[in-house]
This record gives structure tokens, sequence and C-alpha cells, in this order.
């Protein structure tokens, strides 16, 4: 044990040492620093994988264009916080427990006071011949899936040895592949562990309708491998033969516990380090935690909400907390190939005693079974096909459902009652699986913690954040309460609708209402109905109808008719109110591109009218200090010099900001900037329920932080990558990928959809990121409904935005053509030709700021100030 | 823009009797010194306020609602001290008329200037009077 890395163990500072940066070691960590014990603990981690701990569960997402940065479950900078030592790419390859050291394929070896194995499992390959010939895999890591892509490429056919969880979705990504795609199982059905007879052959029958070749009850017998090694065929069990270029092997999983057995740790008879309640193993300063356990109650668990939970039993052993893992609940809910399915409790009905309700409609791939008890409670059940209900029966489980279960399995329209809401559970029913919510904890997050929406409870409980899975029924939990507690849940807009701005966008469009007065009348509050509506509604309702003018027929121009009651100051005088009551102008820069003469015309506009400039972070130039009767003096020498509204006061596009790109940069692999000018003058103008901002990246490099905005584009060297959902702000948010490689005409159709789909759908003032986070689906929704067209919306949405583009005016150099529009611009209505004395300036670092002087009194004495007395 | 401040002279052209002679409507506050003639109705849009100045150099935020009733109020806004009530949105709630600041949004009852937000503030109402409508 030469060289041991032990610069800081003292007494005071013990060392945990971690093996295994997986799903459940990230997780471990997290529950470490919560507890605090990362501040009081040196930390050192070994992962033998080439990158941090990422999604495994959402593997196959890889093949839906998320990228291996998308799944990673490692936030930015949390080990640095945290002090965290991380070692990538070097496996721990012995323990010592005499001496307490764990050695790494590099030579590293580090003393540890705990020691926490976290080494998931491998998966297991049938032991037939010709297993390792090239183009045989397995389908476990990221760098797996790279390679299955790879070798797919010259692949025309595949078989998946295993039918299942993991076999169906390797199946599904080799169909996606363009391979024709076959299934063995050696079980008489697919799924054989989670679901029945029944079951299996409902998602049989929806597996083959997709196309796969399902053979079940047979085993494969060799792999046949032609020159060079590489495989040509697959004998089965049966004696047939199937021609194949790949093979992947899915066939079960073993715990990783090699380690364990080497340095003498007890392990189970069938595999697994075995653990106590509070997951330690016979060693009691060696915790193992997750896939690579074997729990008290005897079984490995290969799911990760189980493997969470041991994650932080073992943290509260280490921070001196109680806490145990006695088992857990094998309950699953899948999207398989399209495919719900789902199982709870005894899904197989072992338990003495129990009877089966079934129904089943194989002619639309539906199976459900309910497994009831003696006394008439729920004990588990299969779902497949239609899987709805899930989130209301695992909770029910153990209890006799307050409903016939008859009732509780007939699809809806079938007789079926109501469905049974949330509100029948008990309370300490686990609403959230992954992270072990219950009902009761989501009220008290109401009651208690004065949650008051369902992003706040998702924030308070995490209840929601897993898989997902349980947000519609958290949702109906959030309400019910909220309205329990005397919160009354209007969703309406404000006190004079009681739509919200996606219905009231629906009633503008359908009836073709262009006059907030009509639209007030018909559909307001009868309380509100003739009055003058409010600071809110008159606002959005402006927006919707600017933002569907074209196709409504009515005039776009923000200032004209009642429209003009409608806009905030900003859109009304088309410029943005600053704190002393003047006003700030942005010309429009797109892409962040400008000449040398425009760059003048703006300093010699900004010097003629002694305007404060600074730069934005949009990449154009803010001038401050305009009086409203400046207003459009300042506009018609920028309207002149060629410049138009950057429509910085509206809740509209803001700018697409750029890298150099292709052109300059020698990273650069597209023209970033032709196509943020594209996208800026394309969409200027679009009004929306929120200010929209966007950015095109030329490289991976990303130096336009496309990925923080509402929609960024980052080149790569076969088109464009497209993200959405992003944001900075209070509340930074990563933006999702939306879809990749898209060429032009790609990108822009998607952007168009995308655009018009939020428009459509978002509340007032929720940013694109709110907004994904918020509807139903979320990303998975707006990619079906925006790529894979699954509402028939896109021809619609293509349509809007056509005519937005076809009908975009500069809205300052009309006010300039108008008398009329222009005379609104003055300070007094009686005194046109007055400047408004509060409006001053004082000098700061050879600029102007505002005098505040002037506003701090209770009353503002003019007259001195002009030096005339009236 | 260095025009010196003569509210007098800026508002001559529009006294009353001007007004009644081309039969157009006039907007009237009560100031400091009786009624005083600011405007033609007709430069008023519903819903939307515009700034006026009373002969003492006072700053008063004109509106007239979606029926034609006119208000007026201080057009200085009390929690940030600047001149600006006059370009917040209006609107009715529970039948008071108020107006939203632009700049923190608190609202004003329009005929009152009570702060519907924060009752221990307010800023002062003004009478308002339209001559001539039926002329
Ligand atoms: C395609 C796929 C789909 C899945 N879908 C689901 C699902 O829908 N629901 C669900 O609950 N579960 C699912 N799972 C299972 C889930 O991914 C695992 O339960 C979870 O990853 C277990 O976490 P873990 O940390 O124990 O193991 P892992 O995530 O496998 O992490 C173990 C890590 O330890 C590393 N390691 C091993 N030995 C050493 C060593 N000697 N030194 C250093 N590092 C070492 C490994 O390289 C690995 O990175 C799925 C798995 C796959 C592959």
């Amino acid at each position: 044990m030469a060289a041991a890395a032990t610069p800081n163990t003292t007494p005071a500072r013990p060392t945990i040492v971690l093996v295994g940066h997986g799903m459940v070691g990230q997780r471990f960590l997290e529950e470490l620093a919560d507890r605090g014990v990362t501040e009081r603990a040196r930390v050192v981690v070994l992962c033998e994988e080439p990158r941090p701990a990422y999604d495994r569960v959402q593997l196959t997402s890889y093949f839906a264009g998320r990228t291996p940065e998308d799944l990673s479950l490692t936030e930015a900078g949390f080990m640095e916080r945290h002090g965290i030592e991380l070692h990538l790419g070097d496996p721990a390859t012995a323990i010592d427990r005499d001496t307490r050291t764990v050695t790494a394929r590099s030579g590293l070896t580090v003393r540890y006071d705990s020691l926490v194995l976290a080494t998931g499992s491998y998966p297991f390959v049938p032991p037939v011949p010709g297993k390792d010939s090239t183009g045989c895999f397995v389908y476990r890591t990221i760098e797996d899936l790279l390679d299955i892509e790879e070798y797919a490429k010259n692949s025309g056919t595949g078989v998946v040895v295993g039918g299942g969880l993991l076999g169906l979705e390797a199946a599904g990504a080799l169909k996606g592949l363009g391979l024709t795609t076959h299934i063995v199982e050696f079980n008489p059905r697919l799924m054989a562990l989670q679901v029945d007879e029944g079951g299996g052959s409902a998602l049989r029958r929806t597996v083959e309708e997709m196309g796969l070749e399902v053979h079940t009850g047979v085993g494969g017998k060799e792999i046949v491998a032609g020159d060079g090694g590489t495989v040509t065929a697959m004998e089965l069990s049966d004696g047939s033969r199937i021609d194949t270029d790949l093979v992947i092997f899915s066939a079960g999983v073993r715990p990783r516990d090699q380690l364990a057995r080497d340095c003498g740790l007890t392990v189970g008879e069938r595999g697994g380090i075995t653990i106590d309640e509070q997951c330690r193993t016979s060693d009691p300063a060696v915790y193992a935690i997750g896939e690579c356990a074997l729990a008290s109650d005897g079984r490995v668990y290969g799911l990760v909400a189980p493997g969470y939970d041991m994650a932080r039993v073992a943290a509260d052993a280490l921070a001196g907390q109680d806490g145990s893992f006695t088992g857990a609940d094998l309950s699953t809910k899948l999207k398989l190939l399209g495919v719900d399915v789902a199982s709870f409790g005894d899904a197989h009905g072992t338990t003495e005693g129990c009877l089966d309700v079934v129904y089943s409609d194989s002619r639309s791939g539906v199976y459900k079974k309910l497994v009831i008890g003696a006394e008439g409670e729920l004990l588990g059940g299969v779902l497949v096909g239609d899987a709805e209900a899930y989130g209301m029966l695992r909770p029910l489980t153990g209890s006799v459902p307050p409903l016939a279960p008859e009732q509780l399995v007939l699809p809806a329209g079938a007789g079926a009652p109501a469905a049974l809401g949330p509100s029948a559970l008990p309370d300490d029913a686990v609403i959230c699986n992954c992270h072990n919510v219950t009902k009761g904890a989501i009220r008290s997050a109401v009651t208690e913690h004065s949650c008051g929406t369902v992003p706040e409870v998702k924030k308070c409980t995490k209840a929601g954040t897993g898989c997902g899975s349980c947000v519609k029924a958290l949702t109906s939990l959030v309400n019910d309460e909220l309205e329990a507690s005397g919160v009354s849940v209007d969703k309406g807009l404000c006190g004079c609708f009681p739509h919200t701005r996606a219905e009231l966008y629906e009633i503008v469009r359908t009836l073709r209402l262009t006059t907030f007065a009509e639209l007030l009348d018909s559909h307001g509050r009868p309380e509100a109905r003739d009055g003058d509506g409010c600071e809110v509604c008159k606002p959005t309702v402006g927006s919707i109808i600017a933002s569907l003018a074209p196709t409504l027929g009515a005039d776009g121009y923000v200032l004209d008719g009642e429209q003009a009651a409608l806009q905030d100051t900003n859109d009304h005088f088309l410029a943005n109110l600053q704190k002393n009551g003047s006003y700030s102008i942005v010309p429009r820069i797109p892409g962040g591109e400008i000449t040398p003469e425009k760059l003048i015309v703006i300093g010699e506009v900004a010097r003629d009218f002694g305007l404060y400039t600074k730069i934005t972070g949009g990449q154009r130039i803010d001038l401050f200090g305009a009086r409203v009767d400046q207003l459009p003096q300042v506009w018609a020498r920028l309207v002149d010099a060629g410049f138009e509204s950057g429509h910085a006061y509206g809740k509209a596009l803001r700018t697409v900001k750029s890298c150099v790109g292709q052109t300059w940069c020698r990273y650069g692999v597209q023209d970033s900037v032709r196509m943020a000018i594209d996208l800026e003058l394309r969409y200027r103008g679009l009004r929306s329920p929120h200010k929209l901002k966007s950015a095109v990246s030329g490289c991976a490099r990303e130096c336009a932080e496309a990925r923080g905005k509402d929609f960024g584009v980052i080149a790569t060297s076969n088109g464009w990558n497209l993200y959405v959902g992003g944001n900075g702000g209070a509340d930074p948010r990563h933006a999702d990928l939306l879809a990749q490689d898209l060429d032009d005409e790609e990108l822009i159709r998607l952007i168009d959809r995308f655009l018009m789909f939020y428009i459509r759908t978002a509340d007032r003032l929720e940013r694109t990121s709110a907004w994904l986070e918020r509807i139903d689906g979320g990303l998975d929704h707006v990619r079906d409904v925006v790529v894979h067209d699954s509402l028939g919306l896109c021809d619609e949405l293509e349509a809007l935005m056509a005519d937005h583009v076809h009908h975009y005016r500069d809205e300052w150099a009309e006010t300039l053509n108008d008398p009329e529009r222009l005379s609104r611009f003055v300070s007094f209505v009686n005194a046109p030709d007055a400047p408004d004395p509060s409006v001053r300036f004082v000098p700061e670092r050879d600029q102007v700021k505002p005098d505040l002087t002037l506003l701090a009194g209770p009353t503002l004495p003019v007259r001195t100030l002009e030096g005339t007395s009236v | 823009m260095t025009t010196a401040l003569t509210p007098d002279a800026a508002v001559g052209s529009r006294t009353p009797g001007a007004d009644a002679q081309d039969a157009t409507a006039t907007v009237e506050i009560f100031g400091p010194q009786g009624w005083f003639a600011v405007c033609a109705r007709e430069d008023l849009i519903p819903g939307r306020g515009v700034a006026a100045l009373l002969p003492d150099g006072e700053q008063v935020a004109l509106f007239v609602d979606r029926a034609g009733r006119a208000y007026a109020i201080a057009n200085r806004d009390p929690f940030t001290g600047a001149y600006v009530l006059s370009r917040g949105l209006t609107g009715s709630s529970a039948n008071r008329p108020f107006v939203a600041s632009p700049l923190l949004k608190q609202r004003f009852d329009l005929a009152t200037g009570e702060c519907l937000d924060d009752p221990s503030v307010s800023v002062r109402a003004y009478q308002v009077r339209v001559r001539g409508e039926e002329g």
C-alpha cells in the first residue's frame, strides 16, 4: 500500500469513499450534502465510467435525441461546491479491510473510515457459443448505446435476446435505427416478470403490430459468426435460425459483487452483497446500496426507487441519524414502445385465497387485472395498453377500494363511473413512488407550508419530479386541498374573466372577436361586463388580438382604435418606461450584427439628445432618458438611418443573439450569424404571453448561450439542434433538446410550430420554461404536437406564423407617418410643446442619470424650477 | 426642446368660450383658481389617460372611462415620486374606476384618489366636468 493519498485524514475529518458513481451513488452524494456530511468529511468517489452519473432509466431517450449531457444527473458545480473528489474512469480494483484502504486501477490508494459500494449490476450474457463475436452487445451504458448506434449503420437485421423490460426497450431502439428486429424470449410470454399471461398476450399483439417479430418459448442456441468473427446468424433452441448482423443480450442483470467477494464480505447465494436494515454489510465500516445489494428481505432490487431509499438510509447512518430499509414495492409504470404497461403489488396473485377481476380487449390491446384479497382488499394488479388508473390504484393497495373492483377496470365510457379521484385515498397512500411522498405530505405542503401551486408543491416535496407519472394525481390533490382550505382555485385570468389566457385565445380565435369590449361583454364575469376591464386582462387580450390580428382581419398596429387603451405604457409609447418617467429606446440590431455607419448614427443620436448609452445582454444598444415628446424625434433619425423597432417594450420577440460562427471562427461549423438574422427578422414583432429570447451558436462550444433562451439553436456538423424552454433570470433553466440535425427549413418550420403552440396555450406572463414544466406531458407532449403532429395542429400553426411574417410592419415607421398617432407623444395635453419638468438628469461617469431629488418631495415646485410663475 | 413652461399661453386657445364657439365639448378641471379648461373631449381615448398642467404648475392625470365619464387625479405616483399616473392602465373593480401605476402597479381610485392596495396612501382627486357636450 504505497503512497496512500490521505492528505487530510485526521480523526476530526473522516474519509468516506464511494465506489461506483451511478444513479444511486449520485443520489447518495446528494443525501450526504443535504445532511451537511460533506462539510465534515472528505468524500472520494471512484467512478468506472468515463462520465459522471447519468439517468440510466432514460438511457433509451438517447435515440430520441437526448444527448449524453442531457442525461447527466450531476448538476454543474455540484462536486466543487461540496468539495467532493471525483475520479472518472478509475474503477476500484481491490479493498483491504484490515488497513481500510481501497485501490483503484490507476494505482491510487485511499484510506477510508467508511466505504460505500454502489457498483450496480452487469448485464447477464447467457453462455451460448459465439457470444463474444463482433456484433454482440449489451444494453447498459451510454458507451454501449454509442457502439450499437455505430454498428447498426451497417446492419439490416438485429436480434434482442430477452423479452423483458429492457429487451423491449432495446428492440424499440433497434427498430428506430431502421433494423428489422426480432425478440427472442425464453419464457412463454413477454415481460414475464411484470405481467401475467393475459397481459403478455395483449402486449405481444401490440408489439407485433408495430412490425417487430416475437419468438417466445425459445432460447438462443448458438451465435453463428462468419469471416473475421462477425455475427451472421443466430440458431434457436427449436432448430430455427434467424439471419442477423447484430445481437443485443438483454437477459437480465446480476449484482456486481466481485469486489465484495474478493475482500471477504458476505454475499448471497445467488449474488448480491448482504446488508442489514441500515445498509451495512458484514463489515460495519462498509455499506452497500443500489442494485449490488442484497436487502434484509432477501431481495436484490433492480429498480431505481428502492436504490434511492437505500442511498437515503446509508446517508442517515453516516450522519448519525436513524433510517432503515426493509424492502420496497416493485410497482412499475412504463411506456414501452409506446404502450403503457404497469404492474403493482401482488401482480401475479400469489396471496392465498385471492381472486382476479379481469378486463381484456385484445382488439385494442387493453388488458387489466386486479388481484383482490379475501376481505375485498386490493392486493395488486396488471395494466397493459391503458394504465391511466395506475396513479390511483397503486396507493389503494392494501385497502378496500371505495368502488367495486369491476368498476375500476372498465374503460371510460363503458359504464365506468366517474373516475375515482385521489380524494378517496388515505393520507398514508404514497402518491409519488420515486420520492416516496405520501398524500399526507402533499396536503401539508399546501396547508402548513402554504404552497399555492403545483410547481411550488413539487419544489417543496419533490413529488412529481422523478418519472412524472403521478403529476396528474398530484395536481388534482393540490387543487382539492386548496379548495378545502378556502383558497378558491379560480383559474380565471383576473376579476373580469373566469377563463385562462389559453381559453381566451381560443374564444378570440374561433369567434373572431376583434375588440376587448366585445369579449368582455360576451364572456366576462357578470359583474365585470360593461365595465372597463383591468390592468391584467387588457394587455393580455391586447396581445392575443395582436398575435391573431392578421388571421382575424384586425389591424395589427398596436396604437390603433381600441387597442390603444389596452396596451401598457411601454407598448403605448413603443419605448420602455424608466423610474423617473423617462423612456429608453432600443433599435433592432438583428443577430447583433451592425455596420460602422449605423453604429455612428446611434452614437450621434445619443449625443444629440443627451441619452445615457449602454450595451444590453442581448447584443444591442439601449438609449436611456428620452422624454415622451422626444421619442418621435429620436426615432425619425433612427428610421432614417435604416433602423426599426426592437420591441424591447413588448411581450414579444426580443433578440436572437449569435456568436460569430463559421465565417470567422476556427471552430464554427455553421453560419450562426446568418441564421440568427433570419430568425430575428422572421419573428420580430410577434406578440406572445411573455418576452421571447433566442440565440444561435455556431458550434457545440455554445458561445451564444443558446440553452439559456426560450428557443436556442446550436450548430452541428449535420445542421442544427433546437433547444426549447431555457431561461436566465432568477430561476435559470437550461433549454431541452427538441430535435436535432435539422436543415434550415426543418428548423424554421419547427420553431414556427413551437412558438405558435406556446402562444396558443401558455398562461399570461408564463415564460416557455414555466409553460413546459406546467403543461400535461411536458416536453414529450410538446414534441408529440410540434414534431409528430399528434393533434393535427401543425398546418394551422404554420399558417398562423406565415400570416404573421407576411403582415409584419415596423411600428415606429408607421407611427412617424401618421400625424394622428404622433399627436399622442406629448408630455401635456394642454401644453404640447412643454417638456415635463420632473424629467431631469444629473451627470455621472461622463453620461447622465435621473435626477431623483426632483421626485423625492411630496410635490414638485415646478414654477421655481422653470423660473415661470403663473 | 427648451421651450419655457408657460401653461397659460399653451392653453390659451382652449378657453371655454372658444370651445363653445366651435361646439366641441371641453373638459374642465376645478383647480386652485376655479374651473380650468384643459382639452377637447375628443382628445381623450376611453380607457387611456393624458397629463395636463394646471395654472399653478401642478400636473394632473385625466381619464375618461368607457361610459364617457371623466376623472382627474394628481399625476404624481406617491410610491416612486415620478409623474406617471396618467400613463397607467385603467380598469374597474367592483364598479370603482381605477388606474394602475405603470411603475410599481399600485391602483388608485379615479374618483377619490385612494390607493386600493394601501389605504394609508392617496393622491389628490380633482373635480372634472365636460362642457358643451349637448352643443
Ligand atoms: C435501459 C434501462 C432502462 C431502465 N429502466 C428502468 C425503469 O424504467 N425504472 C427503474 O426503476 N429502473 C430502470 N432501470 C434500472 C436502473 O437503471 C437501475 O436500477 C439503477 O441504475 C441502479 O442504480 P445503481 O447506482 O445501483 O447502479 P448503476 O446506475 O448501474 O451504477 C453503478 C455504477 O458503478 C460503476 N462501477 C461498478 N463497479 C465499479 C468499480 N469497481 N469501481 C468504480 N465504479 C464501479 C458502474 O460502472 C456504474 O457506473 C433501467 C436500466 C436500464 C439499463
